[in-house]
């Protein structure tokens, strides 16, 4: 079990080697219920990867983002993170999470836009402490990052669907992290503000090296901004680039007896 | 006038007084992280779970010392908690219906146990009922230098953990994400919540004892968007609950504390609810025509 605190140690990261994947699965499984969520997955993300995992739903796309984040526990198999067994690893804040937008928070928990991505810095700031003046520089620059340096004091309950989703890619940014994992992140949010938000997630990937795992089922968007592309129906049925998915079929085939693709898309 | 400034030398009424205010400071701190993670009822399950252990601390040590029996409270309180806690988490019972079962078997067990008590006749066992409802008339001192220790160590324990507190309120899933174990976080706050709860029990009693607890957090919200002002005025809405139910109480012959705290709690929650700027209902009925566009920024889809 992880320790009460979340105690970063800035070493881990370092001692991973350059070759060493950000996120390793070997033989990966899970089960909810008595049913087989997940059956043999291998997947690894490399560092400046943007890896999309598509797949129906009920594919177990959501239980293996909670798998690399520690969230949820492999039954079999082994998860490293940076190079360590998921069970040692404790360098949390080196790990970016945005999680479903509509499950997310309590829309009227008084907390403004800027208090919320500061809290992305409590692992960060450490036990008892209050956060520092770095902290606050970081939050801000995250904030910065996302272009909503603006709403600051706005409560976060009083902002759009996709202005809320930058704030919550801020707040995983706060820790400066070099992973960030987002579950469906353009749910409920306007075709206009996806595009701005891809735009976002571009240059985080491209311009700071930022390595990205996005889970969702819109598979025409993702295949256009992915540079890795992993096709999840229980088991990981192709894991490639998007170009690869596309010639040799894989997408179409895990959808076939799926109308899902086409009510999914807007 | 006069008769109140009588009132403020009296040595009970400054004991009952001070105890009350101190009760409501640091059920309104706690009761605010309850109502902000909507366990506004785990409060009522808490307090109503401490009264075996006030008759079994009884029970075993022959003693009305209050720290004992307020000892054994929290022990009951707390493994009302884990059981809640734990049924919740192993079946597939939903939380509220868990919150309901718990309360009714450890409240009934007390009566039980409050009933046998009774019957068995011995001097020893007189007053043991006032926990149902409080009888702050009972405290003395020594009690409110024990309520100030306990309030002192809950709202610690809320400064030492705040941002843990607030990150957990607020997004329990990205708190473990962030590495953080959040049931032991939850169960520390729950254990602080715990100590507020054994706070009020001997002036409000295990059965209104929840209203302490959620009052103040709900006026509170009223008044302010900020979390830390939110703290801070729930600890004086329910200071000042506890200090004008405790005033009104002893300058009428006859009237309970316990229950006039909670009435005037109440008038100051209505007071809230009505009052305050921007969300009061008053506020909002005026406001209406013509601000309702800016008013909901949700509805307008994304304004960068």
């Amino acid at each position: 079990m992880r320790t009460f605190e979340a105690s970063p140690t800035a070493s881990t990261a370092a001692s991973a080697t350059p070759a060493s994947p950000l996120v390793a699965l070997e033989h990966v499984c899970f089960r909810y219920g008595g049913e087989q969520v997940l059956h043999e997955v291998n997947l690894e993300v490399q560092i400046g990867d943007f890896l999309g995992i598509i797949g129906p739903n009920g594919a177990g796309k959501t239980t293996l983002l909670r798998i690399m984040l520690g969230l949820a526990r492999s039954e079999c198999g082994h998860v490293r993170l940076f190079g360590q067994d998921v069970r040692a690893f404790r360098d949390w804040h080196q790990i970016g999470y945005v999680p479903q937008k509509a499950v997310a928070f309590e829309a009227r928990f008084p907390a403004s836009v800027f208090e919320v991505v500061l809290s992305g810095r409590t692992g960060v700031a450490g036990l008892a402490r209050r956060f520092s003046a770095a902290d606050r520089e970081a939050a801000l620059g995250a904030l910065e990052t996302v272009g909503m340096a603006e709403y600051r004091d706005r409560l976060i309950g009083r902002l759009s669907s996709g202005q809320q989703q930058r704030v919550f890619i801020a707040r995983a940014l706060a820790s400066q992290p070099a992973l960030l994992v987002l579950d469906e992140p353009t749910v409920g949010v306007d075709v206009e503000a996806q595009e701005q938000f891809y735009g976002l997630l571009r240059r985080l990937n491209r311009e700071r090296g930022t390595t990205l795992v996005l889970v969702s089922h819109d598979v025409g968007v993702i295949a256009a901004e992915v540079t890795r592309l992993a096709c999840l129906n229980r088991t990981l049925v192709f894991h490639g680039s998007p170009e690869e998915a596309i010639r040799t079929g894989a997408i179409a085939r895990m959808y076939r007896d799926d109308s899902l693709l086409v009510t999914h898309r807007h | 006038m006069s008769a109140l400034i009588e009132l403020l030398g009296d040595y009970t009424l400054r004991t009952v007084a001070l105890g009350s205010a101190l009760l409501g400071i640091t059920s309104g701190v706690l009761g605010s992280f309850a109502v902000l993670r909507r366990q506004g009822l785990l409060g009522d399950v808490l307090s109503h779970a401490a009264l075996p252990g006030v008759c079994l601390a009884f029970l075993l040590t022959g003693t009305r010392t209050p720290a004992v029996l307020l000892a054994g409270a929290a022990v009951s309180c707390w493994l009302g908690a884990a059981a809640l806690f734990r049924v919740v988490e192993e079946t597939r019972v939903s939380e509220d219906s868990v919150m309901g079962i718990v309360l009714s078997v450890f409240f009934g067990f007390g009566i039980v146990l409050l009933t046998f008590i009774s019957k068995r006749g011995d001097a020893a066992q007189a007053g043991l009922n006032t926990y149902l409802f409080g009888q702050a008339a009972t405290l003395v001192w020594e009690n409110v230098v024990t309520m100030a220790a306990l309030g002192l160590l809950a709202i610690a324990a809320v400064v030492l953990w705040y941002k843990e507190f607030k990150l957990l309120a607020f997004d329990p899933e990205f708190a473990t994400s962030l590495g953080y174990n959040t049931r032991r976080l939850g169960l520390l706050l729950t254990s602080v919540t715990v100590v507020a709860i054994v706070i009020g029990l001997q002036t409000v009693g295990v059965v209104l004892m929840a209203a302490m607890l959620v009052g103040p957090a709900v006026a509170a919200r009223q008044w302010t968007s900020r979390l830390s002002r939110m703290l801070v005025v729930a600890a004086l809405v329910g200071a000042l609950s506890g200090l004008s139910g405790a005033l009104i109480s002893m300058s009428q012959p006859r009237l309970p504390t316990g229950p006039m705290i909670i009435l005037s709690l109440t008038a100051l929650v209505v007071v809230s609810l009505l009052l305050a700027p921007e969300r009061g209902l008053l506020w909002e009925r005026r406001h209406r025509r013509g601000r309702r566009r800016d008013r909901g920024p949700e509805a307008s889809g994304d304004g960068a």
